[in-house]
């Protein structure tokens, strides 16, 4: 039996929840920066409109008003050129960089020790239980650290936000790609033992196909993991480029829509981020006839 | 009997070249020394050979340990026969003898992080995204309308309200908790949504035709089928929570804590604590993620991936 | 065994005004359409009296489970009259009148056996000591006695099945519904069912609305064999079934039942076309 599909589909309910947290916002925004406002305003003039008004137009508000976000956002793009670090657009390329580099990075090398304690029973053995384990770890916090140690070696830039991206991601991929790495039929091995496929023959038309089912989920997961890796990496570096940076500068001198600006950037990040996944999975689905 | 033999006896000529070549550096000629160093390896590389082919439960522990001792080891060798920088990276010995001058603040650090923010914003998380879960159960429309916005927000990058979380709830730690509250909310309102579809069609026919009401088919049928994912989420959860809390703290703490510890130690270059603190942090982690996997498996042994091969 | 005249009388076209106290179901004219137009019933009628055992048998698709689903009110008609006991469907459910066995044990894996069999006991609000000793009763009448701390997916799948039987026993309800209940399993194991069940039936003198496509095991079963023809499902026939009471497998190798078997399925070729 199907699921039934009531009337109304995805988007209503959704769009619903969206005006629903909209409203909560603006209400949140007047519960939140009502006292400010009141001091602003003068004695005797706080009917509730007024106050709402103010609430939701302040200089450096507890809770920006959405619009607020978006106005800040929309002058800091059309009013810089792309390379200004006034731009936020600017800000999000660099994090977006590290993301990417951390992503590939973490990919590479999970696939790589995947395989191999797919290839290395010893391996398996000595390696995997340690991969396993870091997952209940918080891997994030050596992140100062890194940042600081290649610092010293003076390695700068890129690299040591790349790095902790990429070392974020790197668990899930391996974990999920050992599995996946095994998924393969038992029955199409045997085939392939029949045909005395050698190892690099059995991974190439077998492992690695049978495999992409555990990789696009484990990179969705990835994703997030590389953005947060990036921000949190450009922290301690006395932050000059990166939403991250933006966020910590934010929060220095007390400039609110700043932070909020960067927060949305860093989230729309990982959603561009998780629908990127999702357009290769759908391409490497289409060319497979409509499966993984 | 023979690779018995080899696996038990292998790693012990292991750990003894191993210490042996610790002892000597710096202090034997210099072949002798290379000579213990080239046994360790291969005593090393040899016993996890041998150790890969076993089935007991002995031999599947001690991989993983004499793999972990190796790089400990490795790490240590490296670090002292390079003479490496403390400022790049401690040695092991280093770090423990860091792990020992520094035990109450290493424990102050632990409560505050772990003990308040860790622990009271991970209760409150799970129990909150339990409620809400259960609370939209009965309706469709804001099912369909929480769970893709749920979802989103659980790949969202949570810890970066921590700058906005501290300007709400100042410095100290519930701001922290506040952060945790917000990572732990919505994967455990996906995972219960998702766990209280669970249950078959053929269960709730079941439950039907017994004419049970809501609340009867939500205690007896749906909830018990909804905690392996509730579990999957908790394990997570607890993972999340310590990030949270440790991340939330590298954008400011001035009182304490592990994020902070290592924070303002690693600029400060003193790496042995920042270790420490690290080596702190991991074993929290792993402990709790390992008590509430032992929870899950006391509480769901009848799933499938814990069930002993069906017997009689 | 009283009742053992009034089974052996050819289905009625009672009267639907005022149906004898010994009607357990009565449908009218049913009708079954699903969302999308398909037609799963079209002028079903059926009686059955109590103590009967009656099984439904058709094609794949041919609308007996949707029959015993529109009894159990688990699915709703969309015309025609249906009334379990006298009552509704609906009604009859919220009085628990039936048990259901399903295609599938469809035990709870978290429950051992012996509480699975006491769930519907623990929702009708039945002391404690009552429950457990229900449990043992019913666990000895499907010979699981020593099973009842062993969880469910311990056991094998012809164990789990007399376990949902007993379950559905639980609460002594005087109809029982079950749905191919040994449909999934091997040819030996259903053969020890069948005659377990049919010793049951025996010892009970419930009421059984089975439905199944094994020719051989309604036979064997039944005091009458209803053949449904395809989508949308009718009932092309009602065959009396009359062995003898204390019948052993072997009754499957005598004229009388291949007389029975033989007309059941000449029934069903009736009402199916194989091309």
């Amino acid at each position: 039996m199907t699921e039934e599909r009531p009337a109304g589909g995805r988007i209503l309910p959704f769009a619903a929840v969206f005006a629903g947290v909209l409203i909560a916002w603006y209400a949140g925004a007047v519960l939140l920066n009502a006292p400010q406002a009141k001091a602003m305003l003068p004695a005797g003039h706080a009917g509730l409109w007024v106050l709402a008004r103010a609430s939701w137009t302040m200089q450096r508000p507890e809770l920006p008003a959405p619009q607020q976000i978006l106005f800040t956002l929309g002058h800091s793009v059309f009013a810089n050129p792309l390379t200004s670090p006034r731009n936020f657009l600017y800000h999000m390329a660099v994090t977006a960089k590290e993301t990417l580099a951390g992503l590939l990075l973490g990919l590479i090398l999970g696939i790589a020790v995947a395989a191999g304690i797919i290839r290395w029973r010893t391996l398996d053995r000595s390696l995997m239980p340690w991969v396993i384990a870091s997952q209940t770890v918080p891997i994030l916090a050596i992140a100062p650290m890194v940042v600081v140690v290649l610092g010293n070696l003076g390695i700068t830039g890129l690299f040591p936000k790349a790095a902790i991206a990429g070392y974020l991601c790197f668990f899930p991929i391996t974990v999920a790609m050992v599995s996946g790495l095994r998924a393969a039929d038992p029955l199409a091995l045997d085939l392939m033992r029949t045909y005395s496929a050698g190892n690099a023959q059995v991974f190439r038309l077998l492992r690695w196909p049978a495999s992409l089912g555990f990789l696009f989920p484990s990179l969705r997961v990835a994703v997030a993991l590389a953005v947060v890796g990036a921000i949190v990496a450009e922290l301690p570096t006395g932050a000059v480029a990166g939403l991250g940076a933006r966020l910590l500068a934010g929060s220095y001198y007390g400039q609110t829509i700043d932070m909020w600006v960067a927060l949305v950037l860093s989230s729309l990040l990982a959603v561009l981020g998780l629908a990127g996944v999702r357009l290769i999975e759908r391409l490497v689905i289409a060319r497979r006839g409509g499966r993984l | 009997m023979r690779r018995r033999a080899a696996a038990s006896a292998l790693p012990v000529l292991a750990i003894a070249a191993g210490l042996a070549a610790r002892a000597l550096l710096g202090h034997a000629p210099a072949s002798l020394f290379l000579l213990f160093v080239l046994v360790t390896l291969a005593a090393t590389a040899g016993a996890l050979f041998a150790l890969a082919g076993g089935t007991s439960l002995a031999e599947r522990l001690a991989s993983p340990l004499l793999f972990g001792l190796l790089v400990l080891w490795a790490w240590e060798m490296l670090v002292l026969g390079l003479k490496v920088s403390p400022v790049l990276l401690p040695a092991p010995s280093a770090v423990a003898v860091a792990f020992a001058d520094h035990y109450r603040t290493l424990a102050a650090d632990f409560r505050l992080t772990y003990l308040h923010s860790v622990v009271i914003g991970y209760a409150i998380g799970c129990c909150l995204g339990f409620a809400v879960a259960i609370a939209i159960d009965r309706s469709p429309f804001l099912k369909r309308g929480l769970g893709p916005f749920a979802s989103l927000m659980s790949a969202m990058p949570i810890v970066a309200v921590a700058p906005i979380m501290i300007m709400w709830f100042g410095f100290g730690w519930p701001s922290k908790a506040a952060v945790v509250v917000l990572m732990t909310f919505f994967p455990m309102l996906v995972s219960t949504t998702a766990g209280l579809a669970e249950a078959g069609a053929m269960e709730h026919e079941l439950m039907q035709s017994y004419a049970a009401g809501y609340s009867a088919t939500l205690i007896k049928l749906r909830l018990p089928a909804a905690l392996p994912l509730i579990f999957t989420a908790l394990k997570l959860n607890s993972t999340l929570a310590l990030i949270g809390a440790v991340v939330a703290e590298f954008f400011g703490t001035p009182i304490g804590g592990m994020g902070f510890r290592i924070a303002t130690e690693a600029a400060r270059m003193d790496l042995g604590v920042v270790w420490a603190t690290i080596t702190v942090a991991a074993l929290a982690g792993s402990i709790s993620f390992g008590l509430i996997a032992l929870l899950e498996r006391a509480m769901t042994f009848w799933h499938p991936s814990f069930r002993a091969p069906a017997g009689s | 065994m009283a009742d053992l005249a009034a089974l052996s009388r050819p289905a009625a076209k009672a009267p639907a005004a005022h149906p004898p106290a010994s009607v357990v179901i009565e449908a009218d004219n049913l009708e079954v359409v699903f969302a999308g137009g398909i037609q799963a019933l079209a002028g079903v009628s059926l009686t059955v009296q109590r103590g009967d055992f009656v099984s439904l048998i058709g094609p794949s698709g041919c609308g007996k489970t949707t029959m015993l689903r529109a009894i159990a009110d688990l699915v709703t008609p969309s015309a025609g009259r249906l009334a379990v006991n006298g009552k509704t469907p609906g009604e009859a459910r919220r009085d628990r009148a039936y048990g259901y066995v399903f295609q599938a044990p469809a035990l709870f894996p978290w429950r051992t056996v012996a509480r699975n069999i006491t769930l519907p006991l623990e929702l009708m609000h039945l002391p404690r000591a009552e429950r457990a000793a229900r449990a043992a009763e019913y666990l000895g009448l499907v010979g699981l006695a020593e099973f009842g701390r062993k969880f469910p997916w311990q056991l094998s799948g012809g164990m789990q099945q007399r376990v949902s039987i007993a379950r559905a026993l639980s609460f002594r309800p005087s109809l029982l519904l079950m749905d191919e209940p040994f449909g999934a399993l091997d040819e030996i194991t259903r053969d020890g069912l069948n005659l377990h069940l049919n010793a049951l039936w025996r010892r009970t003198g419930m009421t059984v609305v089975f439905v199944t496509h094994s020719i051989p095991e309604a036979v064997f079963l039944s005091t009458r064999i209803v053949v449904m023809s395809a989508r949308p499902g009718r009932v092309i026939e009602e065959i009396p079934c009359q062995l003898p009471a204390g019948r052993a497998l072997e009754i499957r190798d005598s004229p009388e039942f291949n007389a029975v078997a033989h007309r059941v399925r000449q029934a069903l070729r009736a009402g199916h076309s194989y091309d």
